[in-house]
């Protein structure tokens, strides 16, 4: 069957990394396509005119907004031999939690949008007690769901690329406060989904550096 | 699916509500546990340590919690009676949007309505006008948000509206006469028993929230 697949992207966006990592997974190939976010193109306006924003999965013309939404979406459209989320409906919603988790609790960007080095401190203390709740929800199993990488792997690794960011422009060292996490990215980034869907953290820091100072002129 | 289940609940829950609708379409007995939420009990904590909030399904002694999680999990344990969610794909990745979509609006621009005054109030109810039109929109000429039948989308947004009537008296504002046609499907869905009992009593909500208004020292 001839399949288009397009995804709206932000390079940037720990969002659009779960939906290039869970379509890496399923091997699928795809169009990817950058967003200028100050400049949103008419296709992103179109397709999700409620947030207007990335990313969007387009499958043969339909969207699919939400990153994890997109990511069960995949899940449940190819690969049905390489699942993401277990079978079993106890598990399912363990790993639901967790993603959701990650969700409401894990604001890196906080951090490197804060006005104050106060309000810097504070962002930092909530989401370091975030990691470690998530560090002792990972224990000693090689990936959130056991011995496979699934849906809450997906859901956290893309702060993988913001540790050097965090750690250099606010002295945020995420190894030393969980450093089993830290364990547990470095095996997610041996898989050539993750490695090819996480942007160079040197890239990220000259972004998140430039973002800064935007919001410092302001 | 053998097995005790258990809700732990709060009465004037909106995600509570959604729990007891889903379990009462499912047709699944469930002993249902109010839970004092200024004096939590040690099973709730015990169930849900991270968040401790209700809604919380205990199932053979095993806790689920966060309600469309909830949701999903009372879908693919009881599979063959009633299905919450479509079988396809598309069609369930548009119904998690919108029931996101409710999650991520109404509890907070209701919340404005009913905590503040002025201008904050002004723009939290026409806020919560313009989510409602919204919805309109996507339910068009559909009896309900999942077509023929009662789907996640209605189930996850119906419990809200026991609480319009509160958010109407705080706000001195009418949602019906400006929502005509979500007035109309909520009255559908008062239909349907499973729904009606599952619902608490607007009256009964609103004087819940002018309580808590004192209490919490909002005028």
């Amino acid at each position: 069957m001839a399949e288009e697949v397009i995804l709206l992207d932000f390079w940037p966006s720990p969002f659009g990394m779960r939906a290039k990592i869970a379509l890496r997974e399923k091997g699928v190939d795809f169009d990817l396509r950058e967003e200028d976010l100050s400049n949103k193109s008419p296709l992103l306006l179109q397709t999700n005119p409620v947030h207007k924003k990335i990313p969007v999965l387009i499958h043969n013309g339909k969207p699919v907004c939400e990153s994890l939404i997109i990511v069960q979406y995949i899940d449940e459209t190819w690969g049905p031999e390489s699942p993401l989320l277990p079978s079993d409906p106890h598990e399912r919603a363990h790993a639901r939690f967790w993603a959701d988790y990650v969700d409401k609790k894990i604001s890196l960007g906080r951090v490197v949008r804060a006005p104050t080095e106060e309000a810097q401190e504070a962002a930092k203390e909530e989401n370091i007690q975030c990691l470690k709740m998530l560090e002792g929800e990972l224990g000693d199993k090689a990936y959130f769901g056991g011995e496979r990488f699934g849906y809450v792997d997906v859901s956290l690794i893309p702060i993988h690329s913001w540790f050097y960011a965090l750690e250099t422009l606010a002295n945020f060292n995420i190894g030393e406060e969980c450093p089993k996490l830290v364990a547990w990215a470095k095996r997610c980034m041996q898989r050539e989904s993750v490695a090819k869907s996480l942007p160079d953290p040197h890239k990220v820091y000259n972004f998140m550096l430039e973002l800064r100072k935007k919001l410092q002129a302001q | 699916m053998a097995g005790k289940v258990i809700l732990l609940d709060f009465w004037p829950s909106m995600f509570g509500m959604r729990c007891r609708i889903a379990l009462a379409l499912k047709g699944i007995q469930y002993e249902y546990k109010e839970e004092d939420l200024r004096n939590k009990s040690d099973l709730l904590l015990q169930m849900n340590p991270i968040h401790k909030k209700i809604p919380v399904l205990v199932h053979d002694g095993k806790p689920v919690c966060e309600s469309l999680i909830i949701l999903h999990y009372i879908d693919e344990t009881w599979p063959d009676k009633c299905p919450l969610l479509p079988s396809d794909p598309y069609q369930r990745a548009q119904a998690r949007f919108w029931a996101d979509y409710v999650d991520k609006k109404f509890y907070d621009l209701g919340r404005k309505v009913w905590t503040t005054k002025g201008e904050e109030q002004e723009m939290g109810k026409k806020e919560l006008i313009g989510s409602i039109k919204l919805l309109e929109g996507e339910l068009g000429d559909k009896p309900f948000f999942g077509g023929e039948k009662l789907g996640f989308v209605d189930i996850a947004l119906v419990p809200f509206t026991t609480w319009f009537h509160a958010y109407e008296v705080c706000g001195s504002f009418s949602i019906e006469a400006q929502c005509p046609k979500l007035m109309a499907w909520t009255k559908r869905c008062l239909e349907i028993e499973c729904v009606s009992k599952s619902l608490a009593d607007p009256h009964k909500v609103c004087d819940f929230v002018l309580q808590l208004k004192k209490a919490l020292g909002i005028e």
